[in-house]
């Protein structure tokens, strides 16, 4: 296992009260997986990302241990964390375009960067511009203004920033979101490249997008109001997945070919619990079809069959 | 019927307007009552600018919008308030559409005030709760709330009831479903589906290909401003003329299948067809122009279904 999460909770601070948006989470990612991570907005995705990576002054950790090569992250000391990060676990942020310094040139930024972290910048310029021939950027970006480059190229710039170090995880929070179909492929294809190459040893892809999951991800893992719902290899979620949520999720997705005309897709009725005072049990007991009393018993995340895991006293 | 014919858009930018930047050019389609018409382009395609001019929110440069014969640029006065009497807009993001300060419900009273002040009070409310209920929103949980305290699916079917408060036969839907999530999007797109199903014409203007094709009747492919093919959805998306539709289609993310096999089914990665450009087999270049000096910019390649010259300004030969 290259990354192991054990129980992690983190919750929010707020004037009303603790807002508890990662409520136990208990995963592994083995060594050379793309794991998705999917969910609707509000499912605690981002913040399980970011808990990985860096505490905002908003999160409060509560308990949960992360593993990464073996050696436990102490995340949730921001300061201690500076060994790892970036060395060990990086990110690849939403918006790439503030993700990079407006007032340094590209080049000078990678230096600082590198510098920051003990390493020589020159000692890393062969492989920088060899990074960059294979994301298709030129070498004279370096001598750019982050201004001077569209999303696209920002996009592919980051990346190649975040990996350049090549860490053990790479986290990917939305970042094909705000891309135009085409670019998103690419930069999509590229995400499964930068693990080809060995530049990361496995990944955590977050987005809301579960069909891009499909094309690229080993095994996709769906959360919902701040726990796991269920886990499984790609296919297995979307063709035969078992949590109930999971599969309203994947039935209500329009799809090439599906016509409201001929198929109709249903929703899922109802939203989900406010994460300030989440109902006891399953968080999901309000909107599924299947729930019974059993179900004001929280259900473990168990392992259903091999690699397939999932929260529900109904499949279990 | 709503028309448009050869309506382009130049925006004015730089600095005292110096630059002209070509928004949409020569966009020619019609949309009937009980028809919903996708607009599908990527970014900078021009489609949010071709939805706002229906709604005569901007100007057209040149061309015609006219609505049952009438051009809308000549409207004013009662004729524009009666033209939005039956021609209205819904926009992506239902968190700034509304005014935080106010219930939700005060967007329905400013329709109030300048369509029917008029109205008896009783009947005011039967109206409203009509309308909140062909948007299948219970008025009990909606009216009286803050915009916060409801959902982004509540809020945009909110304002879709908005639209519907007066008799619109045309509903301009700009990337309404896009900031929704999965699990309530299905209901807003289906709502406009029963809308349809009433006899309201729906523009559902989108960049995701996979709503297009779920809800459409007829697809208008974007690019650049140039519509590059358009026609009925399952000819559009069933077999894909132009090079650009067919990038499209092979990269948008399907849920059951791969990326490669869909371009290994489009052909050489969904790339240009091998018999070059359509459009000028169908239309040679030497052919006489019309009797009003106009060249047509698509041709019909079958019924229902025309495609564009390959190369997007579309002067000189092309192959």
């Amino acid at each position: 296992m290259s990354l192991q999460v054990t129980n992690l909770r983190v919750y929010y601070r707020t004037l009303a009260g603790d807002v508890r948006a990662l409520d136990g989470v208990t995963f592994g990612v083995a060594d050379g997986e793309i794991m998705g991570l999917a969910g609707e907005s509000g499912c605690g995705k981002s913040t399980l990302g970011n808990s990985l990576v860096r505490f905002d002054p908003r999160m409060r950790y509560i308990e949960g241990r992360v593993e990464l090569e073996g050696l436990e992250l102490p995340i949730w000391d921001n300061a201690a964390m500076n060994d790892f990060r970036f060395k060990e676990v990086s990110i690849v942020p939403q918006y790439a375009m503030s993700a990079l310094n407006p007032t340094r040139k590209i080049g000078r930024m990678t230096a600082e960067l590198v510098a920051a972290r003990g390493i020589p910048p020159e000692t890393i310029v062969p492989e920088l511009e060899r990074r960059l021939d294979l994301v298709g950027l030129s070498r004279d970006v370096l001598d750019r203004y982050p201004i001077e480059l569209s999303g696209g190229m920002k996009q592919r710039m980051v990346m190649v920033l975040s990996t350049i170090l090549n860490p053990s995880l790479l986290i990917a929070d939305e970042i094909t979101s705000a891309l135009d179909v085409s670019t998103q492929k690419a930069v999509a294809e590229m995400l499964v490249s930068f693990r080809d190459h060995g530049f990361v040893k496995s990944m955590i892809v977050i987005t809301h997008d579960v069909s891009i999951l499909y094309q690229i991800a080993d095994t996709i893992t769906v959360m919902y109001a701040g726990k796991l719902a269920e886990k499984a290899p790609t296919e297995s979620i979307i063709s035969a997945p078992r949590h109930p949520y999971t599969r309203l999720l994947i039935s209500s997705l329009p799809e090439v070919g599906v016509r409201y005309a001929e198929r109709r897709l249903a929703g899922i009725a109802g939203s989900p619990p406010l994460l300030l005072d989440p109902p006891a049990g399953c968080r999901f007991r309000d909107r599924c079809p299947v729930a019974s009393e059993q179900c004001l018993q929280e259900p473990p995340f168990v392992e259903i069959e091999a690699g397939h895991f999932a929260a529900c006293w109904k499949v279990a | 019927m709503l028309t448009l014919d050869r309506v382009s858009k130049v925006y004015k930018v730089g600095t005292f307007g110096g630059k002209d930047l070509p928004a949409v050019r020569g966009v020619s389609f019609e949309m009937g009552p009980g028809e919903v018409v996708s607009l599908i382009g990527e970014s900078g395609s021009g489609k949010t600018t071709v939805g706002k001019m229906i709604l005569r929110l901007i100007s057209v440069t040149t061309g015609r919008i006219s609505i049952d014969g009438t051009d809308i640029a000549t409207l004013g006065g009662d004729g524009l308030r009666a033209y939005y009497r039956t021609v209205q807009g819904v926009f992506q993001d239902p968190f700034s559409s509304f005014n935080p300060m106010y219930k939700a419900d005060h967007v329905l009273g400013m329709m109030r005030r300048q369509y029917f002040s008029g109205l008896a009070d009783a009947d005011w409310l039967a109206k409203v709760e009509a309308s909140l209920q062909a948007v299948n929103l219970d008025p009990g949980q909606t009216l009286h709330k803050y915009p916060h305290q409801l959902s982004g699916g509540q809020l945009q079917r909110l304002l879709v009831a908005r639209a519907l408060l007066l008799d619109i036969r045309y509903l301009v839907a700009d990337e309404i479903i896009s900031m929704l999530d999965a699990s309530t999007r299905i209901d807003v797109l289906n709502l406009l589906g029963e809308l349809r199903e009433r006899g309201l014409g729906i523009l559902f203007i989108t960049h995701d290909l996979s709503l297009g094709n779920y809800i459409s009747d007829r697809t208008v492919i974007l690019r650049r401003g140039n519509v590059v093919e358009m026609g009925a959805t399952a000819k559009v998306f069933g077999n894909p003329l132009h090079p650009y539709s067919r990038m499209l289609i092979a990269a948008a993310p399907q849920l059951h299948r791969k990326w490669a096999a869909v371009a290994a089914e489009l052909g050489a990665g969904g790339g240009p067809r091998p018999e070059g450009c359509l459009f000028h087999r169908l239309y040679p270049p030497d052919r006489p122009a019309g009797a009003d000096g106009e060249r047509p910019t698509l041709a019909r390649a079958e019924d229902d279904h025309f495609v564009g010259c390959v190369r997007l300004d579309g002067e000189g030969a092309c192959s």
